[in-house]
């Protein structure tokens, strides 16, 4: 059985490969079997139910919240034809270049008590202080708005490649079936992009609950802020350990129940792509749907860029000086070095779940993707100790062997920072990848075979070009992510290695949230190129075309 | 087995084309200083700093010290509890040579932890008051911050003297504070659970949070716009984040600052709270002779000015003048306690306020 052999080589390297991600999760969750303070039946007594319960409401909210703006908006623009489409089909995406934290420090700006809009209506009305009442900001409810502004466009993003992807066939069947053009959406597209649009809802819950940065400055206490509370304030790493573990645990069922949910429904499609048929949207239908796509860009972007603007306008930092010019420089350093580290094995842990037979490779996969929901100061310490220890053991073995001191290799380089983001951001790479490769049918890699292509081959023949534009979109989104990563980047960076996300932190925390606008202003610029890149990767991955005559179906070349 | 070997064959010459090599062989230039060591541990001449200050007028101070010295400062921030862990975890080979806090719980944490030496110095001996340093030399306090109580001198004509008398039910709805798990509100709790007691401490933590204006949120900043836009009508506070929006433009803060009063509480017992920003020298110390040459620097008066007055701070040094905003404060009695005991107390603190459902 020659074939067997080179699968079992994949199968292997993509086992490794997933051992080594899942090291540092692993390295908190044995934190289990250590004995804690007390700290954990403490917390369990007293505010971990209030916790658990803000928790829950937190993703059930944003979960329903980022659903509902991502298909609908990803289907619009994919599906219709209204006034501002074309600029929607990119602008959709760009909140995504705003950290979460940061959108949080813009809305308190604007929406809290001292702020324009609630001083505004008191010097309208003459009410007094005190007199009226005005939704907080600082609360769950403000907490889920801003995740929602920010973390749709995941949704968005994998929905559009769907509904992009899907054969016209299918809803030209619907059609002539009689369905209408919602029922044609709901009966045959929703199903149809339901892996991707899950995996997107999926990044988005893991991105809530690692999030620490926007809950605490509200002033909500989730579980996250319980893991901090533990470790920070009680000084008990073991007990924050142990409920990052159980965190860790309550997404790996959630991961296992969708997955199994969904286990009896294959999703190859047909390749069949002929030009999209859109439906022409005119009247009011028209402008609600123009409505509908402006108003997240409108929360998500346009108006907390304009808050920044305004208040870097009004005690902002100088941005053209040299500091600057080196936070910039690191900070898209990190994120391009960190998406190529991370696309290459979400490639090999992909490939090796399509192609090796039995359950461990898939696991392997699933297990790798679970860094995502760790908040990330918890992934960091989980890096940290392993890391250097392992730097110790060599310096004693060289000390001893050699009589030369090693010192730290690798705590405090680069390569650690970069290893840590590719632990806790593989999610992210690994569900873009999964998610253009499903695209590809069986029958492809059977033709292949047929024609005498072994598996590499087929690999670079037929499924590299087929997912060159996935693997790009992997490679930009972990981009993004890494430029707005701040826990992990604060404890793991070398000597005098600053970032733009760190650079906002720091006059952040020190309550400077009007200088803190610059950084912030020019994080999300540089979060921005990377978006747009993103978005026009997106448009040229469909074959077909969205107007003119029909095309034929592209065949990859063999 | 031919099979095997050609299809291996076929894989490695895919894998190999000269194009692929060219690209490898690029990245691996380009990637190359991202495996070199991480950094020298021990260089003559240099100071590798581990630093919970978040302030950036501190660069000057640091600028300062390299042009007197020769000595470059190396430099890694975040919350202390993280450089903590860190240090922990670089165990003997670990190149930090003094860690720097804005909190005497953790530096207290630190030397729990065998995180820090005993140095000799009779320089800052000298300089450095008794109740703000360690006894035995494993930590220095550089400046120190009282937390007090501000009013809305409109709306309170009888304000709260003490800390006890947040507590008291005729400030119902009117008490501002931030988050029960922020360090200074630990810290503060932490010093009454001291002179209190943990039963009074306890009742105190349920009737603060009982007067709340609204539900604990924000930073000291907030607190103290709270009552400029009339949502508060008593705030608590670090001194410097008053001072600062009498210095500067503060947003929302600055030009109301007429309208706020402010109390030293407790000036007839035990005094108003206090807390420093300081740090010693690491336990394995690469460097150390750099390291207390530092921390004697950071006592030196025209450091503690920078130090002090760059971020609206006491100078803990005899003799040094305060900054200006800091000296329209005005004088207090501070609680001179030791200060260790803020540490002893913190988890204890953060308990308590779990326990009344403080948030």
């Amino acid at each position: 059985m020659p074939a067997r052999t080179g699968i079992n080589w994949l199968g292997a390297l993509a086992l490794l490969i997933a051992v080594i991600l899942i090291a540092p999760v692993a390295w908190v969750a044995f934190s289990i079997f250590a004995d804690d303070q007390g700290t954990l039946a403490h917390l369990a007594n007293t505010v971990l139910p209030g916790y658990v319960t803000n928790t829950l409401v937190l993703i059930v909210g944003v979960g329903v919240g980022v659903l509902i703006v991502g298909t609908a908006t990803a289907w619009l623009v994919t599906m219709c034809e209204f006034p501002g489409r074309r600029f929607f089909e990119w602008a959709l995406i760009v909140p995504l270049a705003i950290p979460a934290y940061i959108l949080a420090y813009a809305y308190t700006d604007l929406m809290s008590h001292p702020g324009f809009v609630q001083s505004t209506l008191r010097d309208l009305t003459g009410w007094g202080p005190r007199d009226y009442w005005f939704p907080n900001i600082r609360s769950l409810g403000g907490a889920i708005a801003m995740f929602i502004f920010v973390l749709y466009p995941y949704v968005y993003l994998l929905a559009r490649t769907a509904f992009l992807e899907q054969s016209t066939c299918y809803s030209e069947v619907s059609r002539t079936l009689g369905h209408t053009a919602f029922q044609s959406f709901r009966k045959v597209s929703l199903p149809l992009a339901r892996p991707a649009i899950a995996g997107g809802v999926f990044l988005a819950l893991m991105e809530t609950l690692a999030d620490f940065g926007t809950v605490s400055h509200f002033g909500v206490h989730t579980f996250t802020t319980g893991i901090y509370q533990a470790w920070l304030s009680m000084d008990d790493l073991v007990a924050a350990g142990q409920l990052a573990t159980m965190l860790l645990t309550f997404v790996l069922i959630a991961v296992v129940i969708e997955r199994a949910e969904r286990r009896c429904a294959k999703f190859h499609q047909s390749r069949r792509i002929r030009d999209l048929y859109c439906y022409r949207l005119s009247g009011p239908r028209a402008w609600c749907a123009t409505l509908a796509c402006l108003t997240p860009v409108l929360l998500g972007f346009i108006l907390p860029v304009a808050i920044l603007l305004n208040l870097s306008f009004v005690d902002g930092h100088n941005l053209f000086t040299e500091r600057y010019a080196v936070l910039i420089g690191n900070s898209l350093k990190l994120g391009f070095f960190a998406a190529l580290a991370a696309v290459a094995p979400a490639l090999v842990l992909a490939y090796a779940a399509r192609i090796v037979p039995g359950s461990l490779s898939r696991a392997a996969g699933r297990l790798a993707n679970l860094g995502y929901a760790v908040p990330g100061s918890v992934i960091a310490v989980g890096i940290l100790m392993p890391l250097a220890t392992f730097d110790n053991a060599v310096d004693e073995f060289m000390k001893a062997t050699f009589g030369i001191s090693t010192g730290l290799l690798l705590t405090g380089s680069l390569a650690a920072l970069i290893f840590a983001y590719v632990v806790r951001f593989m999610a992210v790479a690994l569900t873009t990848v999964e998610a253009s490769l499903t695209k590809i049918p069986a029958s492809m890699d059977e033709a292949s075979r047929t024609l005498g292509q072994n598996q590499f081959g087929t690999l670079r023949r037929i499924h590299l070009p087929l997912l060159s534009g996935g693997l790009m979109t992997a490679g930009l989104m972990v981009f993004i992510d890494v430029m707005k990563e701040l826990p992990a980047t604060l404890i793991l960076r070398p000597f005098n290695y600053d970032t733009l996300a760190i650079q906002a932190y720091r006059l952040a925390s020190d309550e400077r949230l009007a200088q803190a606008s610059t950084p912030s202003l020019v994080l999300v610029a540089a979060g921005l190129l990377p978006v747009i890149i993103l978005s026009r990767r997106i448009m040229t991955t469909r074959a077909g075309r969205r107007t003119s005559t029909s095309r034929p179906e592209t065949e990859p070349a063999l | 087995m031919p099979m095997k070997v050609s299809r291996l064959g076929a894989a490695l010459r895919a894998a190999v084309s000269p194009g692929v090599l060219a690209r490898v062989g690029l990245m691996a230039v380009i990637a190359g200083p991202l495996f070199a060591v991480g950094q020298p541990a021990q260089a003559d001449g240099e100071l590798n700093l581990y630093s919970s200050r978040h302030y950036d007028t501190d660069e000057n101070l640091y600028k300062e010290f390299t042009k007197k010295t020769g000595i470059k400062i190396n430099r890694i921030e975040d919350k202390a509890s993280a450089l903590m862990k860190r240090i922990e975890a670089e165990g003997a080979n670990s190149p930090a040579d003094v860690l720097l806090t804005v909190d005497i719980g953790r530096l207290w944490a630190a030397e729990q932890g065998g995180m820090l030496q005993p140095i000799k110095s009779d320089a800052l001996n000298k300089a450095i008051p008794d109740h703000l340093r360690d006894p035995d030399g494993n930590w220095y306090g550089f400046s120190s911050r009282a937390r007090v109580i501000f009013y809305d001198k409109d709306k309170v004509k009888n304000p709260p003297k003490t800390y006890q008398d947040l507590a008291d039910p005729r400030f119902k709805g009117m008490v501002c504070t931030r988050s029960s798990s922020n360090i200074y509100m630990l810290s503060l709790l932490a010093g009454l659970i001291e002179h209190l007691g943990e039963d009074k401490a306890k009742e105190w933590a349920k009737g603060v949070y009982e007067n709340r204006a609204r539900d604990p949120q924000g930073g000291d900043t907030d607190q103290l716009r709270g009552i400029a836009s009339g949502e508060c009508a008593i705030a608590v506070s670090n001194t410097y984040y008053f001072a600062r929006a009498l210095r500067k433009d503060v947003r929302d803060l600055s030009g109301k600052t007429d309208k706020i009063g402010i109390v030293f509480p407790n000036q007839g017992s035990f005094g108003a709270h206090v807390n420093i920003s300081g740090g010693g020298v690491a336990k394995n110390a690469p460097n150390k002779e750099n390291a207390v040459k530092f921390l004697e620097y950071l006592a030196s008066k025209p450091a503690q000015t920078y130090f002090a007055a760059g971020n609206d701070e006491y100078p803990v040094v005899k003799g040094v003048a305060k900054a200006a905003s800091v000296g329209k404060l005005g004088e207090f009695k501070a609680d001179t306690q030791n200060l260790d005991k803020l540490g002893v107390n913190q988890a204890k603190a953060q308990k308590i306020y779990n326990e009344v459902g403080y948030k």
